[in-house]
């Protein structure tokens, strides 16, 4: 046995007297010694904990051991409502990881991970190293910085806050929108396609302008889109904007933004035109998770994991499943219902596949919420199906409501609370 | 598991037609039952037992049941938001697969906090009017009335005012509807909320 394994099995809790390391082989964990079969998820939202659950749930003798950074996992479908004070604080779109462990049996490591490595099959953490027969990556969006000059990922989102990972950004942004003078700019930059949750920078603008039309009605809010029109459910979020937010609103699409200057609270369209406002959600263009780069599992498209659409395993690394946003899924977008359904998907065939069985075919879909008022949404629905290796849509089928919805309003919070729950209980 | 069975077959004899082309691991079971229903459950609810109270928990629904619905939701002729765009992406044989699952999970016990008086009410009515259709206070059904017990109050109050609006038909149920004033409809989906 390594130091290192010593030492981290000391720090997930694992007795020291006849504990061996054999090959992936657990031993001392109190879990199906003699079968020895270890899974290892990284990333503790909306992908990884349906897949270390779905594992456990259809075969308690594989042990399952969840690697995660934070406590807790802050919810970014829905979060644009508590930016907008319709939430009071964060706690509906907050969860935590002990019961999950405890209800499945799933080893959580609260660390991140540095390394990995797909020829010895460990991955590394900063407390020590660890040997897995199957590796699900579930690590969501890295930000692509090195497109927008003067970006400082340590700096500039303390003043410019991106608020696409939910949690301390989201407080921030919301702050900034409460301090900002009646009368003040709000400026959104939004990134081309394809970035995490499609219909989000616009669903932000509409409940922005709502908060703006209710507390600060001589206010503004700008978006600069780098996309040709707006990227998901153009028609409704500009019938939405109509209805409510006429003259606050001032949509400009192909406006592609390269460059900041957080100390003057300028963005550049082009690296030329100068957009200055009083609150600025920079967006960030986006790539899979750091440490799915870091693992050489980023395909041609140079931001994207190329996967098989049955069983989300890298077409670049084996053993190694990508899902959730980092993953290149077809025509699945980077939704938090696609990272619950492909880990589902990922988990039924890692378990067939650690039994010697067949794979299944991956049947699949996407339900999105959209919120355009307090009470009123849209919403996003899709199946998907698998036709040579690639992920489809089934033709004929899915679409967009056909108007803003007040019922869907009440859906998507019931939405929130399942899904929430299957991640967390 | 009929449908498996038959994919296999089928896989077989696409296996030995290319079987020097394709490898083994190129060979996937067509989606069964736990696949499909696998990706509702993000919105229904793990096994169906739904924590959201304006969605339906489908666990302890009859495979009837299920396929009536989605049936119905396919061809439009129920009101639905999401639902008839997800049913559209379906066969008939997928319904029956989906029921099968849902069928096979039991009921989910829900605690809500409810006016034990109108549950009280609600029981006598459910004796008097809904039993024949409803029976074991809810709990099971007959042909295609679904189970109702300890389904969410919410979800059952959305679903009573789209049968009084229209949107949702029902061919057994209309007459009975009419006869039970608001006040009585309410004590009704109190009582069936309030059923262990």
């Amino acid at each position: 046995m390594t130091t290192d394994r010593r030492k981290f099995l000391k720090l997930i809790g694992v007795g020291g007297v006849g504990a061996t390391l054999a090959g992936c082989g657990t031993t001392g964990l109190g879990l199906d010694k003699s079968a020895g079969r270890r899974v290892v998820v990284v990333g503790g939202g909306y992908g990884g904990t349906v897949a270390a659950r779905y594992i456990r749930m259809q075969d308690k003798s594989i042990e399952v051991v969840l690697i995660e950074t934070n406590r807790q996992f802050v919810s970014c479908p829905l979060s644009n409502l508590y930016i907008a004070g319709l939430l009071p604080n964060l706690s509906t779109l907050t969860i935590g990881y002990d019961a999950l462990a405890a209800n499945h049996g799933i080893k959580m490591i609260y660390d991140t991970v540095t390394a990995i490595d797909p020829v010895k099959k460990t991955v590394t953490v900063s407390g020590g190293t660890i040997d897995y027969d199957r590796l699900v990556l579930s690590p969501g969006v890295d930000f692509r910085t090195e497109e927008l000059e003067g970006y400082d990922l340590a700096t500039t989102p303390e003043i410019m806050p991106h608020a696409w990972k939910a949690g301390p950004q989201s407080v921030l942004l919301r702050k900034q929108l409460e301090d900002m003078p009646n009368g003040g700019r709000v400026v959104i930059t939004v990134p081309l396609a394809p970035f995490r949750c499609p219909p989000g920078p616009y669903e932000r603008t509409s409940l922005i302008a709502m908060y703006l039309k209710q507390h600060k009605p001589k206010s503004k809010v700008i978006v600069l889109d780098a996309n040709p029109d707006i990227a998901s459910k153009p028609a409704l979020f500009r019938r939405g904007w109509k209805k409510h937010y006429e003259g606050i609103i001032e949509y400009r699409s192909a406006q592609k933004v390269t460059a900041v200057n957080a100390k003057t609270h300028s963005v550049f369209i082009e690296g030329m035109e100068e957009v200055k406002g009083d609150v600025v959600n920079v967006i960030p263009p986006q790539r899979a998770g750091r440490i799915a780069s870091a693992t050489g599992l980023i395909g041609p498209d140079k931001a994207w994991c190329p996967v098989n659409g049955n069983t989300f395993e890298s077409t670049l690394q084996k053993n190694i499943h990508v899902i959730g946003d980092s993953s290149n899924a077809g025509a699945m977008p980077k939704s938090g219902y696609s990272a619950n359904s492909q880990a589902k998907i990922c988990a039924t065939n890692i378990v067939a596949s650690m039994n010697g069985k067949e794979s299944v075919d991956m049947s699949s879909l996407n339900v999105c919420y959209s919120f355009l008022s307090a009470k009123e949404a849209v919403s996003v629905a899709a199946v998907y199906t698998v036709k040579a290796g690639l992920i489809v849509p089934v033709p004929n089928s899915g679409g967009v409501s056909p108007d803003l919805s007040e019922a869907e309003a009440i859906y998507a919070h019931s939405w929130l609370k399942n899904i929430l729950t299957e991640m967390s209980s | 598991m009929e449908q498996k069975r038959w994919m296999t077959r089928t896989g077989q004899w696409a296996f030995a037609l290319v079987g020097l082309v394709l490898s083994a691991s190129a060979m996937a079971l067509a989606p069964n039952s736990a696949m499909l229903a696998d990706a509702c459950t993000g919105c229904h609810g793990t096994y169906g037992a739904s924590a959201g109270m304006s969605m339906p928990s489908l666990a302890g629904q009859s495979r009837q049941v299920i396929v009536e619905a989605m049936k119905n939701f396919k061809s439009g002729e129920r009101y639905s938001t999401v639902m008839g765009r997800l049913a559209k992406g379906y066969t008939d044989a997928d319904f029956a697969a989906m029921g099968d699952y849902f069928a096979g999970q039991k009921l989910h016990i829900t605690q809500q906090m409810l006016d034990q008086q109108r549950v009280a009410k609600g029981a006598v009515l459910h004796n008097a009017k809904c039993k024949s259709c409803h029976p074991d206070n809810g709990k099971t059904n007959e042909d295609d009335a679904p189970p109702v017990a300890s389904q969410w109050l919410p979800y059952l109050q959305m679903q009573m005012a789209l049968y009084i609006e229209g949107k949702r038909k029902t061919t057994k149920m209309s007459d009975v509807v009419k006869g039970l004033s608001a006040d009585d409809l309410e004590s009704l989906l109190q009582f069936y909320a309030s059923v262990k």
